[in-house]
């Protein structure tokens, strides 16, 4: 890279030259700077507007869970609740899932053809649109899983999480349409990192007679773990952001419920439903609550950046 | 006893284990396909059942009982419209932002601190861009005025593709070997001629296929589009247009998806059809294309 640069500041070059190369040289420069300029941008805004109802609510906004523009009043706990709640469960399905789709793909179990397959299918969901699983999460899954969920709640009713009748629309159906929407984006990325371990740690642990999913859960899966993890964090920011399927489905209420089976709320779903329609101290309230997923979301993704460069293969 | 052990022993623990977790495995990956399998033939056969030449041509009724929905001609063309506005603002943007990253930066703090902010820009929440551009240009009226209009919905869309066309550039850039910038600098061609004439002309399959790809998935996002570009049911006729509220496919999916009527749920359905397939098959080819191209090259 330097050598090339060197070179060209080597020439003797005209006036009229040397200037376009140099208007060309900061024009790109100013259009580089430009997504630091609207990173910034995004964080001071959703600051700014927010800070009505900042300095109204303190931090009480993400512990108390009382929202209504009637009285006035604002806290986001049960959207926060659910955000979390949803995001992770969703990860915690997801990662066995996607780690095993990964390990089918970059194995020989059967012919490069059908992994091929397999690993074009599930790249080809990560391009359905989110707007799209939502209708189909209304129109078929919500009736398929109807059944199951009565049977949920009738057998393990004495668990906090399935105490509810289940709703139309609850948490859980949030969920699984998470889990579909994060699967392409665990398994391709675990798919790569497997695909970066060297050849020769797997023979080596073959020479020395163990068998291969000894291998793989003693070699294999370690080596890539950094890549794993990163890819996992990444869906983790991606799952609390996500907002149109989540929004479809999950049934849009702020009453706060330990139980799965009823209507839950995430921060991108009550932006969804309520900024259209908000004025006064909710819009600056919504903003706050902006503010925070922003965070957490940040916060998740700077995490996954920094995992991958401490971490990444040294072979 | 001593032969035994040279043949495949079914019984030993360490291969009934292994044949445990392949099964887990194979198990996996028939999970993983299913989805896509399931959705993509509902909306075949759900939205193919409603593909009328009307449904291109006609206005959707408001929603109610009447069983007409009429069609999704000003959705489509808004979508079209929207994500050529987006494509406006991000494509020069983020292909001259990759060139700088990619021909003039040395790695340093600079260039590895925009390389970082891509990263996190890209994982912004979809819904953020929205909120940002509700705050900046919807609710201040600046432009000209309007409030919901076509073009912020193009900004907030162009936000989220921005990370997608510098990162494409960059990489598609960095790929392009040294030896004909050499060549170029040696014919007497200087820095900017060489990246116009010669990197950028070599490096622009890859590019294209990551810019597509990139247009393609904001064409399906919804998200920064309702409270920004919002919805309508009127043609889009003329320029003015774009400083009104616009429709899109994405946002009349999510608005007829939540109607009670049916005849509004079958006008999701279609839109569904007609947003998936378009999706799927850029998808796909360029799939074709990239493999192609990796073939040739190998040659």
């Amino acid at each position: 890279m330097e050598e090339k640069l060197t070179l060209f500041k080597n020439r003797k070059r005209f006036g009229i030259e040397k200037n376009i190369d140099l208007i060309f040289k900061n024009t790109t420069l100013a259009l580089s700077s430009l997504v630091a300029i609207v990173l910034f941008g995004i964080i001071l805004v959703v600051f700014f507007q927010s800070f009505e109802s900042f300095s109204r609510y303190g931090l009480n906004f993400l512990v108390t869970s009382e929202w209504n523009p009637v009285k006035d009043e604002y806290g986001a706990f049960t959207a926060i609740y659910g955000t979390l709640v949803t995001s992770l469960l969703s990860l915690l399905i997801t990662i066995p899932l996607g780690v095993g789709t990964a390990i089918f793909i970059t194995e020989d179990f059967v012919p490069k053809f059908f992994r091929e397959i397999v690993g074009s299918f599930v790249e080809l969901l990560a391009a359905i649109p989110s707007v799209v699983l939502g209708l189909w999460a209304i129109f078929v899954m919500e009736p398929f899983f109807r059944e199951f969920f009565v049977f949920l709640h009738k057998f393990f009713g004495w668990l906090p999480l399935f105490s509810s009748e289940p709703a139309g629309r609850n948490s859980l159906l949030a969920i699984i349409i998470l889990v579909v929407m994060l699967l392409p984006i665990v398994t391709s990325i675990a798919r790569d990192s497997l695909n970066q371990v060297p050849k020769k740690l797997r023979n080596a642990s073959y020479g020395i007679g163990a068998s291969r999913w000894k291998t793989i859960f003693s070699v294999i899966l370690p080596a890539a773990l950094s890549g794993i993890m990163a890819g996992v964090l990444l869906a983790l920011g991606r799952a609390m952001g996500e907002t149109m399927a989540v929004t479809m489905i999950i049934g849009n209420s702020n009453a706060f419920s330990w139980s799965l089976l009823s209507p839950g709320y995430t921060i991108s779903s009550m932006l969804a439903n309520q900024f259209g329609e908000a004025d006064g101290s909710q819009v600056s309230s919504l903003f706050y609550a902006a503010f925070v997923l922003m965070i957490l979301s940040l916060v998740v993704n700077i995490f996954a950046q920094w995992l991958v460069k401490k971490f990444s293969l040294k072979y | 006893m001593i032969m035994n052990s040279l043949y495949y022993q079914k019984k030993l623990s360490r291969n009934v284990g292994d044949k445990f977790f392949t099964s887990l495995s194979v198990f996996c990956a028939l999970i993983a396909i299913l989805p896509l399998i399931f959705v993509v033939t509902y909306i075949l056969i759900k939205g193919g059942a409603q593909i009328t030449p009307e449904l291109f041509t006609l206005e959707p009724n408001p929603p109610g009982d009447d069983l007409d929905a009429g069609g999704i001609n000003p959705a489509l063309i808004g979508t079209l419209v929207i994500t050529t506005i987006a494509s406006i603002i991000s494509i020069p943007v983020g292909v001259g932002g990759g060139i700088y990253l990619a021909e003039y930066s040395n790695g340093g703090s600079f260039s590895k601190f925009i390389r970082f902010g891509v990263n996190v820009l890209a994982g912004v929440p979809s819904i953020i861009a929205g909120v940002f551009i509700y705050a900046l240009i919807v609710s201040t009226k600046i432009l000209f005025g309007s409030m919901y209009s076509g073009l912020a919905g193009g900004m907030a869309l162009s936000i989220l593709m921005l990370p997608t066309v510098i990162k494409t550039t960059d990489e598609g850039l960095k790929l392009v070997p040294n030896e004909l910038r050499y060549a170029s600098l040696g014919i007497g061609a200087s820095m900017y001629t060489t990246i116009l004439k010669i990197t950028l002309p070599t490096a622009f399959r890859s590019i294209a296929t990551g810019v597509v790809l990139g247009i393609a998935r904001a064409a399906g996002e919804t998200a920064p589009l309702i409270f920004t570009a919002l919805f309508s049911y009127y043609y889009i006729v003329g320029f003015e247009d774009l400083f009104y509220e616009m429709g899109s496919l994405a946002v009349l999916i999510y608005n007829f998806a939540l109607e009670p009527y049916d005849a509004q749920n079958k006008l999701a359905w279609a839109a569904s059809f007609i947003l998936v397939i378009s999706i799927l098959t850029v998808n796909i080819f360029s799939r074709i294309l990239a493999a192609f191209t990796e073939k040739t090259k190998r040659v």
